[in-house]
């Protein structure tokens, strides 16, 4: 059948140049003079001339700003311009394109049913500076800007597509033999499979197989390995610690249950409905409704294939949040890179360059959120050398439902039932489908493991689940994430068991065995047990969100996990053994001493106003706001207070207020987070508590009540098998469980990324800083009463509340949290909701000065203070607060027995004044907003 | 009667409930339907049972092929009848962003009789972008924006918002025919004159809104739904109330009832 291509330019102003053109600048590719962008659309179909040009107007081009040419392929291309390079880009076979998709769709829609397969592809003309001559590297760099061999491939000249085939599997199930194997060829069978699995497990599984008197199908045993996996069963967490400390040693049988959920049982708050039980945490909102919390990480495939990475990574905490049944409401984001400017020349063999990773990953979370429909309200964005290579990429969701709603137990004869996207090669065995070798252009759906967002098909999702929850069609449900199928249907069979047919699971392509259809991690899925007289509702629902429904087999009753591919037998397991069966792990840590030695300022002390600007414009304080405003924070009309906030709405938001659309009342939810990867370097206990309670004293700020705060724990680490990595991941864990206690602030979720280590210059491996993310969800009573950090009027006076000579410096590495500082913020809370505070502001790093300064800059006033010493130094438990002449009094009051002090006026000359210095507030503005670290938002 | 506002939901609207509750306070009963279910045969008498059209914000169908490019499709093949003779009746119609798009890009906007005029291309920046505007309610023919006496506040969230037309179009006429419904503005009610970030997009004219030349159909790139509540305004904590997107809902609805 003909291939038809279609090349679509601009007419003029082609957007996308633009920023190509200045990453390849700032990578430092001076020869690229200029570049164009043209898009390329191939179909496959039997098409008259008339066809051809009605596509063509209709579908591709804007007639006012764009011209199109097609062709019959193969097409010769016309010789360029002697320094031009014509260099073609098309998606690797089975990757995800949705536009592809559309195309077929619309065509048929428009009556051209001679359309069978569309496929799209990008055309770069590069023109090099010929004074110069080009090294073909540098134009092997350069390709690498616009493609990325993980999911694209690229030629100079003509490139030809790839279209999906028609879809049929394999059926090839291997027996693997372990039953009588030696310890090391039974690991050897662990290596060569992938399965990370050790000894110990090995042998469990081996054992079982002989009660079974048979040997594991290549589907069970990829079921074990799944389920028994870090990513799924947290063996690190759950593992029997011997840990060797300065204060003796002692033993710890699971730092989750010894800390974390500890915790959270101590506490004991009556608002927690369900903590580390769901796909989410859940807690009350009022009378009618429940709100659910969820943060990931998607760490590696955001290393490899930034875009994707986290465009998934978002759409896969969505689904955590529609697992428990909730209409996701607000997302997070906290993302942690490598420095901006750091050389191209240093970076490790096939490490992409860090502001490369950043603009990818910021597009994947702008085109996941802003396309679903979800607005994406609270974040941060760090930068240290130890996240060069290892990006970390922390996604979260919120989700409001119906008190009462959610459902969790399938019934016998319910039917098994998957919702949305097909199922194809993506993400298995992540890790090792992503090395460069799959760069072969073999035609192999190589590319096809890595994996593309559809956040439309997730929307449809969204629209058909909460009206499935409102009618009350299914009796359980479920999100696909890691370990696919296995996982998802797994779990929900796992007392009542199931009988499951892979042959129906719908595919996006063929040839796959039937373990890699059990265990893919394709996205947008659902698993929902449905009984049969709800089917054809649902499948109504489901046509009309365009949103597809499988039935791939049923619940049974009987407890066992029985899966078949074409009615033979693949994976008959004992639903008891796969879940618990795997045997403790035994640990080592070690417990250093923290590091002692105050953290060295890189700025000198000596003048004040050039360190306040320098910190103002260092890459981890200077404004966001290029980033921020990538994101959709309004869709759904219900942030309160946004990101950015102030006269110019330019100045850092302590947390987000959200007022869920559909709820009644004044009621909203409040949303931060605390992360400190330079005290984690130091000391982890405290940076626990460090973090723990910036996430909380952000909340308090904007108003939320600190007696209805729930938190998330995100435990980023290097390798646990090395003692002193683990020793300082039990020395967090430690951390939460003391400081979640001191705030009574209870856990409701977590969620944990090992492993994350890096090839240092050095040649050793080194893990990234420990880092812990502690994301807080909180109840504001009354949205009317919220509280921005601007300064609001000259005359008011400024407070510091909380104590300060807790410092850094003198003599300690990380700041201690003051005994009073859960009173402080109730009284705080108190002043707040009797509107008594006009600003309020916390102090992090860079100290009071830094949060004077933004203050001024958010409400482009100045501020008068008395303070003369220890400006810059960082200390937990402190905010800065504005209360008016009128009110002193009672503010007074009610801090009398606390540690508070008034440090200052707010002017209406734009001025800060700190000991004796002046400096003018446009100063501040310039210095927050004119970083030399200034983010580039990736092009359309 | 409360008149009744059809709210179609493409396959990836996402601001559908938001401007529900806009013509929920505006004083319509608002119902919003998938497209899928007005694919039967008897959508024209649907249709006919409402009193305003919406077509509102997302990404429908992913904004594959350009924002709004296949819902446009949808507008001016499938449903082509019936979206006629809502326009040709004169009740009031609305498009906002992406609804927008696809009310220019099916030729609906700026003028049924002139096909391929007019486009929302790509901003000016280059990328997508989230911020609140100030913008002037210009025209005195179109029905949303008529006796509008106060300029509104609200937000935008798009990539391709910049209005732009042929080099051929007479870009006067819009003045001429009074079909700039919307105009973006400083906060002091001065021209943007194309300064970012005043005019977010580059759009000629400062336009963001405009209108068909009988002034029934309005379609604007801001988010006027997204500013409904006094706690919406991004100053709120300073003492700036006002709700002010409200009011063009408001308009609209009451021309509704009159019609």
């Amino acid at each position: 059948m003909p291939i038809y291509h279609f090349v679509v330019r601009f007419n003029h102003f082609d957007p996308r140049s633009s920023g190509i053109l200045s990453d390849a600048r700032a990578l430092g590719f001076q020869n690229l003079l200029r570049m164009e962008c043209q898009d390329l659309y191939f179909i496959e179909g039997q098409l008259s001339q008339e066809d051809l040009q009605q596509l063509t107007l209709k579908l591709f081009t804007d007639p006012v700003t764009q011209s199109a040419s097609w062709m019959e392929l193969p097409a010769p291309l016309a010789p360029p311009e002697p320094d031009t390079v014509i260099l073609e880009v098309a998606l690797r076979p089975g990757v995800t394109d949705p536009v592809a998709e559309q195309i077929v769709r619309a065509a048929h829609e428009l009556g051209f049913n001679g359309v069978h397969h569309a496929a799209t592809g990008q055309r770069f003309l590069l023109t090099f500076d010929k004074s110069v001559p080009v090294r073909e590297s540098v134009k092997e760099s350069v390709y690498k800007l616009v493609a990325n061999p993980v999911i694209h491939h690229w030629t100079i000249g003509e490139i030809t597509p790839s279209f999906p085939q028609e879809t049929e599997s394999s059926g090839t199930v291997e027996i693997i033999s372990i039953r009588n194997i030696s310890d090391n060829e039974l690991l050897s069978v662990s290596k060569d499979r992938r399965a990370a699995l050790d000894l110990t497990e090995m042998k469990a599984i081996q054992n079982y197989f002989h009660q079974e008197q048979r040997d594991p199908t290549d589907v069970e045993f990829e079921t074990i390995a799944q389920t028994w996996s870090e990513h799924c069963g947290h063996k690190t967490f759950k593992a029997k610690v011997d840990v060797e400390s300065p204060n003796g040693n002692y033993q710890i049988d699971s730092i989750i249950k010894t800390y974390l959920k500890s915790a959270t049982d101590k506490i004991n708050a009556p608002w927690v409905i369900s903590a580390f039980v769901d796909n989410a945490g859940i807690i009350d909102f009022d009378d009618e409704f429940e709100i659910s919390f969820k943060a990931e990480t998607h760490n590696h495939p955001s290393a490899i294939e930034p875009f994707g990475g986290a465009n998934t990574g978002v759409g896969g905490v969505i689904r955590d949040v529609i697992g428990v049944s909730a209409k996701p409401i607000a997302n997070t984001d906290v993302l942690c890179f490598g420095p901006q400017d750091l050389n191209p020349n240093t970076l490790p063999e096939g490490v992409l360059h860090p502001r490369r990773i950043q603009s990818g990953v910021v597009a994947g979370v702008q085109d996941y959120g802003n396309k679903i429909g979800i607005p994406t309200v609270n974040g941060a964005i760090l930068y240290d050398e130890g996240y060069t290579a290892n990006p970390l990429v922390f996604c979260g969701c919120v989700g409001l439902a119906p008190k009462g709603k959610h459902v969790r137990t399938p019934r016998k004869g319910d039917r098994v039932i998957v919702l949305g996207g097909r199922t194809g090669r993506d993400g298995l065995r992540g890790a090792t489908f992503s090395s460069m070798t799959m760069d072969a252009q073999t035609g192999e759906v190589a590319g096809a493991s890595v994996q593309i967002g559809d956040p439309i098909t997730e929307k449809g999702l969204i629209d058909v689940i909460v009206r499935a929850r409102d009618l009350g069609l299914y009796t359980a449900i479920t999100d696909c994430g890691a370990g696919g199928l296995s996982s998802a249907a797994g779990e929900m069979a796992s007392t009542i068991g199931a009988d499951i047919e892979l042959s129906h699971v719908r595919l996006k392509y063929p040839g796959l065995a039937p373990w890699e259809i059990w265990l893919s991690e394709a996205q947008e899925r659902m698993v929902l047990a449905v009984p049969s007289e709800n089917i054809s509702n649902l499948q109504k629902l489901c046509d009309t969100f365009d949103t597809e429904l499988t039935d791939i087999g049923e619940f049974t009753g009987n407890g066992r996990l029985v899966v078949r591919y074409n009615e033979s037998i693949v994976v008959d397991m004992d639903n008891e053994f796969l879940h618990d069966g795997i045997p403790q792990r035994q640990l080592k840590a070690v417990i250093e001493k923290p590091i002692l030695e105050p953290r060295v300022l890189e700025y000198p002390i000596s003048n004040i106003k050039e360190t306040l600007l320098n910190l103002l414009s260092s890459p981890n304080i200077a404004s966001k706001s290029s980033v921020i405003r990538l994101y959709d924070h309004e869709v759904q009309g219900g942030t309160v207070v946004k990101p950015l906030t102030g006269v110019e709405a330019d100045a850092p938001s302590d947390a987000a207020v959200i007022k869920p659309i559909g709820t009644r009342g004044v009621k909203g939810i409040v949303l931060s987070n605390g992360i400190n990867p330079e005290y984690g370097k130091r000391d982890a206990y405290k940076m626990a508590w460090s973090v723990i309670d910036e996430a909380i004293r952000n909340a308090v700020a904007v108003g939320a009540d600190p007696d209805r705060i729930a938190i998330l724990d995100n435990f980023c680490w290097g390798d646990p098998l090395r003692p002193e990595t683990m020793g300082s991941l039990v020395e967090a864990c430690r951390g939460c469980h003391d400081a979640a206690l001191f705030y009574g602030t209870p856990f409701i979720s977590g969620k944990d990324s090992l492993n994350n280590e890096y090839l240092g210059a050095d040649g050793q491996r080194h893990a990234i800083p420990p880092t812990l993310l502690i994301s807080a969800i909180g109840i504001i009573h009354d949205i009317n009463k919220a509280v921005t950090m601007d300064l609001k009027a000259a005359g008011n006076f400024i407070y510091l509340v909380g104590d300060r000579k807790l410092t850094v410096d003198g003599g300690q590495s990380v700041p201690d949290v003051h005994e009073k500082t859960p009173q402080i913020y109730r009284v705080l809370h108190k002043a707040i909701q009797q509107g008594l505070i006009k600003s309020a502001h916390d102090l992090s790093e860079g100290g009071l000065a830094v949060t004077a300064a933004e203050m001024c800059i958010g409400g482009r006033l100045g501020l008068e203070t008395n303070l003369t010493s220890n400006l810059f130094t960082e200390v937990n438990g402190c905010l800065l607060v504005e209360v008016t002449p009128f009110n002193i009094p009672v503010f007074e009051n009610q801090f009398a027995s606390l540690p508070f002090t008034k440090i200052g006026t707010v002017t209406t000359e734009p001025i800060l004044k700190l000991a004796n210095i002046e400096i003018p507030v446009n100063e501040l503005v310039h210095a927050f907003h004119h970083s030399s670290f200034i983010i580039h938002p990736s092009p359309l | 009667m409360k008149p009744k506002a059809l709210v179609l939901q493409a396959h990836g609207s996402n601001r559908d409930f938001d401007v529900m509750d806009a013509l929920t306070l505006a004083g319509a009963d608002p119902t919003g339907i998938p497209l899928n279910e007005l694919r039967i045969a008897a959508r024209n008498a649907l249709f006919r049972n409402f009193d305003l059209l919406v077509v509102p914000g997302g990404f429908s169908y992913a904004d594959a092929l350009g924002a709004g490019k296949l819902l446009a499709l949808d507008l001016a093949s499938y449903f082509a009848d019936e979206i006629s003779a809502f326009v040709e009746s004169g009740k009031p119609v609305i498009g906002i962003c992406n609804g927008f798009q696809a009310l220019v890009k099916s030729g609906i906007l700026p003028d049924r009789q002139n096909d391929n005029q007019a486009t929302l291309s790509f901003n000016v920046q280059g990328h997508f972008e989230c911020r609140w505007v100030n913008l002037k309610p210009v025209s005195q023919k179109c029905i949303w924006t008529k006796d509008l006496s106060d300029n509104i506040t609200c937000p935008i969230a798009h990539g391709e918002g910049n209005f732009q037309t042929t080099e051929l179009f007479p870009i006067s006429s819009f003045i001429a025919n009074d079909q700039i419904a919307l105009a973006y503005i400083h906060a002091d009610g001065s021209p943007a004159n194309g300064e970012y970030p005043i005019n977010p997009n580059g759009s000629i004219l400062d336009i963001a809104g405009i209108c068909n030349p009988q002034g029934n159909v309005l379609g604007l790139m801001p988010h006027p739904e997204n500013h409904i509540h006094m706690w919406q305004h991004p100053r709120h904590t300073r003492g700036e109330h006002s709700g002010s997107g409200l009011k063009l809902f408001e308009n609209g609805v009451k021309y509704a009832t009159q019609i």
